[in-house]
């Protein structure tokens, strides 16, 4: 082997054993030279087929592109497609696309910038913000095209410029499109908005090898809708080829390929539910998530608070930029995707089921809570919410009256990773599937979970290890235990619908805007938890004794309809042996408030999760929100305006989580 | 005082080869009157070239003053840090604002795959010399995997293009090695033979981009345009040209990338064929000075790296005008001393001062 790969010289030095070191050192000088004079010739040769090839393009074919660059008037313009149009279920319009005139520089053929702006301004309204918006894609960018100074001219703007146009060498008036978004901060999280292309955004064009369809495009996708379906909205871009003249500007169009505007979106969503849903949350941070159990349409998205997609479109100024980025109540972040929040006690009727399903429970067996929990030889007294305890508790009083101590004994009783195996069924701690970007997975303990979580060096075996004491928390929905809003609401939809599961999505149906041909976002049932019918019903009617009699009745006074819901309430702060008081702790240490809800109770249409941040009780806080969503679902009515919150009777103030 | 003014001018020039200073100035000058036309006159563009070719031209003294067995003591570690910045840019390059090739060092944005093209050839040169005398097959088998794992990572960045080129200057080490011919011309015929084979493996754009590189029509937004635009300009340059700023292809605005990877298309119309001939030439005095270098170089790691380079310097130049003027698929690659752009600059002058290292120390170290 040895032979065959390096024959020359190992035959040289093996058979030459009496020349000694300098005559191999010879040798290996004589090769070497060899072989650079091998690459010498490779040089010229290559060069002088480059010349051969000069020679060719510049003597023969010269009088061929003579005639081609005298005739190349003609230059190949991209033209950007009209991006798809988001609308709601019932075609109300999210965003839109229009066209307006911008003023725009070509710095390279500009010799001073700053006088030309300022002469610019005597016939424009060019303002501080202009010009430093101006100065940042100067800096940005790296090619020499054409940077826009002012967008949205009025008619008499455009008209003064064209009358001094032959003053200004390199700035232009282009019509371009622009988006916009309606209704502002109303559903923004969902649709998201658009932004000017930046470098990430190029690489990821490159991924698609769209970057020729992506010619003459200024703006692409960032967040939500926009974002992941940019290639549906996106549309094809034309190409227009016109004459220009001898000072490059076009006189006459030869050829045109139309652009094919963009798909537009109809989503899941419907308006009417969203706003009464926003209104209902009034100043209150928080997530609600409404969800049609039978086909996994998303009806209402909130994230509170949102902002105004319109303000990123051009790119966001610093003021306002800092504004929503550092502000303490996080609008920019979008709550039932990406936040992950303790359930509390709305896990209970899962838990519950999961019980029945293992044959660990049966519907009439009680337990005694003294308003404790201990574990057998500990010291450590697991509390119940309510001082002296519920007494005697079956199924239906754990759930309707969310005991704790009967979820400390059955939480004791059961093996975390079977609690796994059940509750991942209903989708917790899994990602739903929807279909916009950056869900977060949440957590759904377990042994293996455990371990991985704590693996880190800084970590100890100890530390790695699942305790029983692990297991009581995260019985009652603490502990280790975080779900996004999306993953309640998409497991309370499960149950509403018997077990069936629907992945939930945002994008209805999308319609091609050429053909006029409408694909529906399929409906795909995932799976379904198998689940005995006589288990369903103990569940479903504990979850309707909650609003009717239960801890959610305040909030529940005269519906003129059956709901099945859970309050929960998710702790933050532990208070170290004290009596949680709503009003001493601050703001944001305040208890999360929870309500999971589906109505009509025989019928589903609706299933629904609600999350206020630091708002306490989830019977206080949270439960008003939905009341005001499924009245308007169910009745067609609601009272405008925030959610008003029920006084808790003194007497049933303990129980109230 | 005079003494002292030529003891200064003796600091300053004594490591310099005379020569290749004066060919690559040149070289440079007609990369800034081209420059000049390809921005339309853009006086901070020629500005900011200029300034890069003040700090290039220090960093190439630098490099000059360098004695090669120093440099060869930095082959190792300094191929390691490559790789680790390169295995960086792999697992954290994506939560930098930009493309995946770039590192960010706090202080600055880096791109490792630039200082791979010193690091590899050092790193072999250092090799072959460490087994020198005894170089089995097996060595050239250890450093084909210091060549693979690097363009392996820069692959899949993905930039295929600077992927190849640093491949070339990893083999144009071990073929001045004495890489067997049987591998070379084995390998080749691997590679041609495989070809049609590997066509119907082929995703539908690298067809695309394929067939786009036959018929460039085929493509009117993308580089089929460039080439043909290019081949355009270049064509009717004539043998005299249009005359520096009067290119009609240039400043119509026909011709995309014309002051970066197509600034030879602009110089090309406006000098025509007696231009680029010189050009042609000046590039030849470079790369034939370096192999001059390379051939009085004392030791075989200074002659394997100077040999590298050189042949570097050849590709450069080769590979960018054949992509404009359309002998060669269109990739990115600057026209060395002559694009627009700092960072080429500087490992270009810097490669330069290596050479000048090697001329300057060639009788200093005993063979």
């Amino acid at each position: 082997m040895a032979r065959l790969l390096f024959s020359s010289r190992r035959r040289r030095y093996d058979d030459g054993g009496g020349f000694g070191a300098l005559r191999n050192a010879e040798q290996a000088q004589f090769l070497f030279k060899r072989r650079l004079a091998i690459a010498g010739v490779v040089v010229l040769v290559a060069f002088g087929a480059l010349f051969g090839r000069f020679v060719y393009l510049q003597v023969f074919q010269h009088r061929h592109y003579q005639t081609l660059a005298e005739t190349n008037r003609i230059a190949i313009v991209p033209i950007v497609p009209n991006r798809g149009v988001i609308t709601d279920r019932n075609g109300v319009v999210l965003a839109q696309s229009y066209s307006a005139y911008t003023l725009e520089i070509q710095p390279s053929r500009v010799k001073n910038l700053e006088e030309t702006i300022d002469r610019l301004a005597a016939i424009v309204d060019v303002q501080p913000r202009d010009r430093k918006r101006f100065r940042k894609l100067l800096d940005e960018t790296k090619n020499l095209e054409s940077l826009p100074l002012r967008t949205r001219l009025t008619d008499d703007e455009v008209a003064r410029f064209a009358v001094n146009r032959y003053r200004f060498p390199g700035v232009e008036i282009k019509a371009r499109l622009f988006r916009q978004y309606p209704l502002g901060e109303v559903a923004s999280h969902v649709v998201g908005y658009i932004g000017r292309i930046n470098d990430r955004d190029v690489a990821r064009i490159e991924e698609w090898d769209e970057t020729a369809n992506y010619k003459g495009s200024d703006y692409i996708g960032k967040v939500g809708v926009e974002l992941a379906y940019e290639r549906e909205l996106h549309g094809t871009t034309g190409v227009e080829q016109v004459e220009v003249d001898s000072g490059g500007r076009a006189v006459r169009t030869l050829s045109r390929t139309p652009p094919v505007a963009g798909n537009d979106l109809k989503l899941s969503l419907d308006m009417r539910i969203q706003q009464v849903a926003e209104e209902a949350f009034g100043a209150r941070r928080g997530g609600l998530v409404a969800i049609d159990p039978t086909n996994g349409d998303v009806l209402a998205f909130v994230s509170k608070p949102g902002f105004d997609p319109n303000l990123f479109v051009e790119g966001i100024d610093s003021a306002n930029w800092e504004l929503l980025n550092d502000s303490p109540d996080k609008p920019l972040l979008n709550r039932p995707l990406r936040g992950a929040y303790p359930p509390g006690s709305t896990i209970k009727p899962f838990l519950a089921l999961g019980a029945l399903t293992s044959g660990k429970r049966t519907p009439t067996q009680v337990i005694h809570d003294p308003g404790f929990f201990q574990l057998p030889g500990a010291a450590h007294r697991f509390n119940d919410d309510k001082p002296g305890g519920h007494g005697v508790v079956d199924m239906y009083k754990s759930i309707v009256a969310s005991c704790d101590t009967y979820y400390y004994i059955l939480a004791s009783e059961t093996d975390i990773d079977d609690t796994w195996r059940f509750m991942s069924q209903l989708g917790f701690g899994q990602k739903t599937g929807i279909d916009i970007e950056g869900e977060l997975t949440g957590v759904l303990p377990s042994r293996e979970w455990k371990r991985q979580r704590f693996a880190g060096p800084n970590y100890r075996e100890e530390h790695r290890k699942w305790y029983l004491g692990d297991s009581i928390s995260a019985g009652i929905g603490q502990g280790y235990n975080a779900f996004t809003p999306i993953q309640l609401a998409h497991a309370i939809a499960i149950i509403a619908n018997d077990g069936v599961s629907f992945r939930p999505h945002l994008v209805k149906s999308i319609r091609s805007l050429g053909s006029g041909e409408v694909r529906e976002i399929a409906r795909e049932s995932t799976h379904t938890v198998p689940l005995k019918p006589e288990h369903l019903a103990v569940i479903k009617n504990a979850l309707v004794g909650v609003p009717k009699e239960g801890t959610a009745a305040a909030a529940f006074v005269k519906v003129p309809y059956v709901s099945g819901g859970k309050t929960g309430t998710a702790q933050l702060y532990s208070l170290k042996g004290e009596k949680y008081i709503h009003q001493k702790v601050d703001e944001r240490l305040r208890d999360h408030a929870w309500y999971v809800a589906y109505a009509p109770a025989d019928k589903p249409k609706i299933a629904l999760a609600v999350l206020v941040e630091n708002g306490g009780f989830g019977a206080q806080a949270a439960a008003p929100i939905a009341r005001k969503v499924l009245d308007y679902v169910l009745t067609g009515q609601t009272q405008a305006g925030p959610a008003a919150m029920p006084a808790i009777p003194p007497s049933t103030e303990d129980e109230s989580d | 005082m005079l003494n002292l003014v030529g003891h200064v001018w003796t600091v300053l020039t004594r490591r310099i080869d005379t020569f290749l200073l004066v060919v690559s100035l040149a070289i440079v000058g007609v990369g800034l009157i081209t420059l000049f036309s390809a921005t339309d006159q853009s006086l901070p563009r020629l500005s900011n070239q200029a300034a890069s070719l003040a700090f290039s031209l220090l960093l190439m003294w630098i490099f000059a003053n360098i004695p090669p067995q120093t440099l060869a003591r930095a082959a190792v570690p300094l191929y390691l840090v490559a790789i680790v910045m390169l295995v960086g840019v792999a697992l954290f390059g994506t939560v930098v604002n930009g493309s995946r090739r770039w590192l960010n060092l706090g202080f600055a944005r880096f791109q490792p795959s630039e200082l791979m093209k010193v690091a590899l050839p050092l790193m072999l040169a250092w090799y072959f010399q460490k087994f020198e005398g005894r170089i089995s097959w097996t060595d050239f088998a250890i450093a084909a995997v210091l060549i693979v794992v690097p363009v392996y990572l820069i692959k899949r960045q993905p930039d295929l293009g600077t992927a190849l080129l640093i491949a070339a200057s990893g083999f144009y080490v071990l073929f001045l090695a004495g890489l067997s011919w049987k591998i070379i011309v084995g390998l080749t015929a691997l590679g041609a033979g495989a070809a049609p084979l590997i066509w119907p493996h082929l995703h539908d754009y690298q067809r695309e981009r394929i067939l786009t590189f036959i018929d460039p029509t085929r493509d009117p937004l993308g580089t089929g345009y460039h080439s043909s635009q290019a081949s355009i300009a270049l064509g009717s340059g004539g043998v005299v040209g249009k005359g520096w700023l009067n290119g009609t292809q240039t400043h119509l605005d026909f011709l995309p990338e014309r002051h970066t990877d197509f600034i030879f298309a602009v110089f090309g119309e406006e000098f025509g064929l007696l231009g680029a001939a010189l050009l042609l030439f000046l590039y030849l005095l470079l790369v034939g000075r370096g192999m001059m270098i390379t051939l009085g170089a004392s030791t075989l790691f200074s002659r394997l790296l100077a040999g590298a380079i050189t042949l570097m310097l050849f590709t450069y130049a080769f590979v960018n005008m054949g992509m404009v003027s359309g002998v060669l698929p269109v990739v990115g690659v600057p026209l060395p001393l002559i694009s627009y752009g700092g960072t080429a600059m500087v490992s270009l002058f810097i490669g330069i001062g290596i050479l000048m290292s090697v001329q300057a120390y060639r009788k200093l170290v005993a063979t």
